[in-house]
């Protein structure tokens, strides 16, 4: 697959994190356009995680732009104030490992309370739009459950509903499926491809390679804080030319 | 033993009335005020700006590391020296509120570090300020850690403003000191007065566990 719009979305340039002597990220650029699904991928330690919280400023690095189609570039040289994380959130939307949903409010309020507390957005319309998005995603019945009382897929796939309900111009998802039992990966993953066959934009960083390949267009493969490979998802995952991604295909498909 | 009886009937108004009118409102506006104190102190506590942590360490330090007897009589009998003179309600309200500000602000700093990280990236994920994500995340979820500890520094501090006798505050134990003097019935009513301290406190605790099964409602 190859892009479906090629309108750019979302340039990151010359990205560098360092977490005490520690050089996570030494200049990482990419570019994602409207409507395209990236894989992040790479081996523990990589970076690539870091990569993506930088674009929803739960990072900050010490140096790189990350900009979005029509609003302001955000600098990072100069530190990140509230307000270019602002910049950042105001654009992009995060689905979090351990999901991290709110544990003392229901579903439907952890869905709702970004849109109608930060967003200030009619509740008629964020109430019709949430219910709408939970039935999406199966969990009608459980609107006025709270997360504890959930499965581990069923707030993942929660957690994705309260990043749609931002509107974001790109969802943001980190590892996704890491923290679930193998049998509730698949409905997540499910969730996610629908979303991407509607057209979201999004980045993704996964262990779930058979996953990046059929949903993704594009593969960027990190190593050591650096982009190493990064091409069609067919080239990279079918098709690598750098060891490096060969070795660690290998290590993936033969792990002992 | 009639009259014993007689006694104890007669003196448990006055009593009671002095719970009512000077030991319950002095607990319920110093713990209010103590509290408010204690979340600017654990916030400052918690701040990465040295100075500002440092104050707040040296507060919390002082406040537990001497006596509230020492800090009521610094208060009423000490600063009138350096010419300021309080008089016996606002010292027992400035003494309790700064006693409880230091107790509590330990109790709140630890509540709001008990909250996993992933609940402040959550809410700035979803473009939630520091300030906001504090208020309406964090500590909705730090209070059902603090309410038991909180609910222990309250029920001290019912107990601990008998203290305000020694400072001329005319609440219930010091009424009990009153009766007993003209009466010399000292184990009737000082027994009494420990009765009525007492069942303040049950309420209290009642108030607590219908509180903390209220908080526990979203934990499976």
């Amino acid at each position: 697959m190859s892009p479906r719009n090629p309108t750019p979305l979302l340039n990151v340039t010359g990205l560098h994190k360092a977490f005490g002597s520690n050089q996570v990220l030494r200049g990482i650029d990419f570019t994602v356009h409207s409507g395209e699904v990236v894989a992040l991928i790479g081996p523990s330690g990589s970076g690539k995680t870091t990569a993506l919280r930088c674009l929803n400023g739960l990072e900050n690095p010490d140096q790189g732009v990350v900009a979005f189609a029509g609003g302001p570039e955000v600098r990072f040289a100069s530190g990140l104030s509230p307000k270019k994380a602002q910049v950042l959130r105001d654009r992009s939307a995060m689905v979090f490992q351990g999901h991290h949903l709110f544990p003392h409010l229901t579903v439907l309020q952890n869905v709702t309370i970004g849109p109608l507390q930060v967003q200030r957005r009619p509740r008629e319309e964020v109430m019709a739009k949430a219910n709408e998005l939970l039935e999406r995603v199966g969990l009608s019945q459980k609107a006025a459950a709270y997360p504890s009382s959930l499965s581990g897929g069923q707030q993942q796939r929660v957690g994705i509903v309260r990043a749609l309900m931002l509107q974001p111009d790109l969802l943001l998802f980190d590892e996704p499926t890491s923290a679930l039992d193998p049998e509730l990966v698949g409905e997540v993953l499910t969730v996610i491809k629908e979303l991407a066959q509607e057209g979201w934009s999004m980045v993704l960083v996964t262990h779930e390679l058979a996953f990046a390949r059929d949903v993704a267009d594009t593969v960027v493969f990190m190593d050591g804080g650096v982009v190493v490979e990064h091409g069609s998802a067919a080239q990279v995952l079918g098709n690598p030319s750098h060891h490096r991604t060969k070795a660690f295909m290998q290590r993936l498909l033969h792990p002992f | 033993m009639d009259s014993l009886w007689q006694l104890a009937l007669d003196s448990l108004w006055p009593m009671v009335s002095g719970a009512l009118m000077a030991t319950i409102p002095l607990t319920l506006i110093s713990f209010s005020l103590g509290l408010a104190l204690a979340l600017m102190v654990a916030l400052m506590r918690i701040s990465s700006n040295k100075l500002v942590s440092g104050i707040a360490r040296g507060y919390i330090s002082i406040i537990r590391g001497t006596p509230l007897l020492v800090q009521l009589f610094v208060i009423f009998y000490g600063l009138p020296s350096l010419g300021v003179t309080i008089d016996p309600w606002p010292s027992a309200i400035l003494a309790f509120t700064l006693n409880v500000g230091g107790y509590a602000a330990e109790i709140i700093r630890a509540a709001i570090l008990s909250v996993p990280g992933g609940q402040w990236e959550a809410g700035y994920t979803i473009g939630m300020s520091r300030t906001r994500t504090l208020y309406r995340l964090i500590l909705p979820q730090a209070t059902r850690v603090a309410v038991p500890p909180l609910s222990n520094t309250f029920i001290s501090l019912v107990k601990d403003t008998s203290l305000a006798s020694m400072i001329l505050v005319t609440e219930m134990f010091r009424r009990a000191q009153e009766i007993a003097a003209t009466t010399y019935e000292f184990m009737l009513l000082y027994l009494e007065a420990a009765a009525i301290y007492w069942v303040i406190c049950l309420i209290l605790s009642a108030i607590q566990d219908r509180m903390e099964s209220r908080l526990e409602k979203y934990v499976a």
